[in-house]
């Protein structure tokens, strides 16, 4: 479970998040919505401490992560997967020397242990037989998917994915959000999901979050998006789900 | 203020990738990667240039004492004591500052910019000392090897273009460079050149693990590694010429 409690951070003058408390529970992807720039990404490097939140506090069970030196942080951060928006991908590596990356660092497992390892996660991620390419030999969903397998190689306790299924064909996306889901119901751990995608929202999503402009304005599960008394909200989900609204319409 | 800023940046910087790394097996294997790299990808540049300097500096030696007084030998002794004090060890130093330098900084910049540095932080890894640790190692540990070298084929070319022309006798330049030598001179040169080394490393990877925002940024900060550590390297050059020539 990771706790947020009043974390405001800005840039400059850019006051970009604005007091927001969220728990993220265990179990059940928690999906993160809300427009281009209204500080998902922001709140996710503030939860992991790539940027200094300029007040609140953040808490991994109990563990309170800000007041923390920086060998405890290490220690949590083993425990952490992160996919980047742009998947940062090692490009030095190969694709299979990026997901073992993690494993060489951290893990006591044999060089086969680590192949094994590494073979399974890129099936997991539809990539299979990919495992030599390097990382500039890939498209920009190939690239998102390595992402999700180098995040998920080290079997994290806290999974981050920064819109994991954003450039991906709708097959691909539905593959990469039952992953996420499976591994998260599989081995009980505090995923956080940032999505755009209307698609993962109905799926997947039984924990929502809404943020606009830096304000965590509603939370709520897939259930209840549809009737959501937001205003903001409800602006968002229709603007991205007219195709489906259309069609519904049209059904009736 | 910002001459300030920078110097404590570095200072906490260079703390960071001195600290005790993750794992020192993957650490040795970078070294020997860095090593092999930075060493290889020189050795062309440095017989070049080198060899070119030599011939130079033996044609001008002997033009200026051209019918004079002056012994010829003293073109032999001259040569051998330019390339060894100062050409070998700080020229060549200014060039690799150019060329590692900024392959340094720009490859930190690019692992900077495209958050591949954030996805090492994210890990629980040191990214300072895991990146530039074994460069720096690497770099001093193979500079005064490259140092020698460029020594040897300055001089040797040197012999070279005596041997072509007819400046000198190459028994008169085979006498110079033999005369007078003292081994002190080679220690002040492999000093100076580890000084280098470190000066080259640490302050190219501090521009490119500190640039920020878009790939121009990684352009401007490699241009910036390559400048400032030229300067610092001429600085210490004169500090470590007082310090241990005087
Ligand atoms: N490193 C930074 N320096 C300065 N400002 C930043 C930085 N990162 C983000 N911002 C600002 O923070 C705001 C929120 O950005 P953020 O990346 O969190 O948006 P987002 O919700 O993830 O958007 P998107 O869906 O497009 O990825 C933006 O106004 C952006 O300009
Ligand atoms: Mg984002």
């Amino acid at each position: 479970m990771i706790e947020v409690k009043g974390i405001n951070k800005s840039f400059g003058d850019n006051h970009v998040l604005h007091d927001i408390d969220c728990v993220f529970e265990p179990g059940s992807p928690n999906l993160v919505i809300g427009a281009s720039g209204s500080g998902k990404t922001t709140l996710c490097k503030c939860i992991v401490g790539l940027f200094s939140p300029d007040s609140g506090t953040i808490s991994y069970d109990g563990r309170i992560f800000n007041q923390m030196g920086r060998n405890e942080k290490k220690e949590i951060r083993k425990e952490i997967g992160f996919l980047f928006q742009g998947s940062a991908l090692f490009d030095y590596l190969t694709v299979e020397e990026n997901i073992k990356f993690p494993l060489q660092m951290f893990s006591d497992m044999t060089p086969l242990e680590m192949q094994k390892r590494a073979e399974f996660c890129l099936e997991r991620v539809g990539l299979d037989g990919a495992n030599k390419l390097m990382p500039s030999e890939l498209s920009g969903g190939m690239k998102k998917r390595v992402g999700i397998a180098r995040a998920i190689s080290y079997r994290p306790k806290y999974l981050f994915c920064d819109e994991p299924n954003s450039g991906l064909d709708p097959q691909t996306a539905i593959l990469i959000d039952k992953l996420i889901k499976d591994i998260t119901v599989d081995f009980n751990i505090t995923t956080i999901v940032i999505t755009h995608d209307m698609n993962s929202v109905l799926e997947i999503g039984e924990r929502l979050a809404f943020i606009h402009k830096g304000k965590l304005l509603w939370t709520g599960s897939n259930d209840e998006v549809l009737s959501a008394d937001c205003f903001e909200l409800t602006d968002f989900i229709y603007a991205s789900t007219t195709m489906k609204q259309l069609r519904k319409q049209h059904q009736q | 203020m910002k001459t300030l800023f920078h110097i404590g940046r570095y200072a906490l910087f260079i703390k960071r990738v001195f600290e005790r790394p993750e794992r020192g097996k993957v650490y040795w294997r970078l070294f020997i990667d860095e090593a092999y790299k930075l060493g290889v990808n020189s050795l062309g540049i440095i017989i070049i240039i080198s060899g070119f300097m030599g011939m130079v500096i033996t044609i001008q030696t002997a033009s200026q004492i051209e019918g004079g007084w002056i012994p010829p030998y003293t073109v032999g002794y001259t040569t051998r004591q330019s390339i060894i004090l100062e050409f070998s060890p700080t020229m060549l130093a200014l060039i690799l500052a150019g060329k590692i330098g900024s392959n340094i900084a720009s490859e930190l910049g690019t692992m900077r910019v495209t958050e591949q540095i954030d996805a090492l932080e994210i890990m629980g890894i040191n990214s300072a000392g895991y990146l530039v640790f074994p460069k720096i190692i690497a770099f001093m540990f193979i500079m005064p090897f490259l140092v020698m070298l460029s020594m040897f084929v300055g001089i040797y070319f040197g012999y070279v273009i005596c041997e072509l022309s007819n400046i000198i006798t190459p028994a008169q330049y085979i006498y110079g460079v033999q005369d007078d030598f003292r081994p002190f001179d080679i220690v002040y040169a492999l000093t100076k050149s580890v000084v280098f080394a470190f000066i080259i490393t640490t302050i190219s990877a501090y521009h490119g693990y500190y640039a920020s925002g878009s790939a121009l940024e990684v352009g401007k900060a490699s241009t910036r590694a390559v400048v400032f550590s030229s300067i610092v390297v001429l600085i210490f050059n004169y500090l470590i010429t007082q310090m241990l020539l005087t």
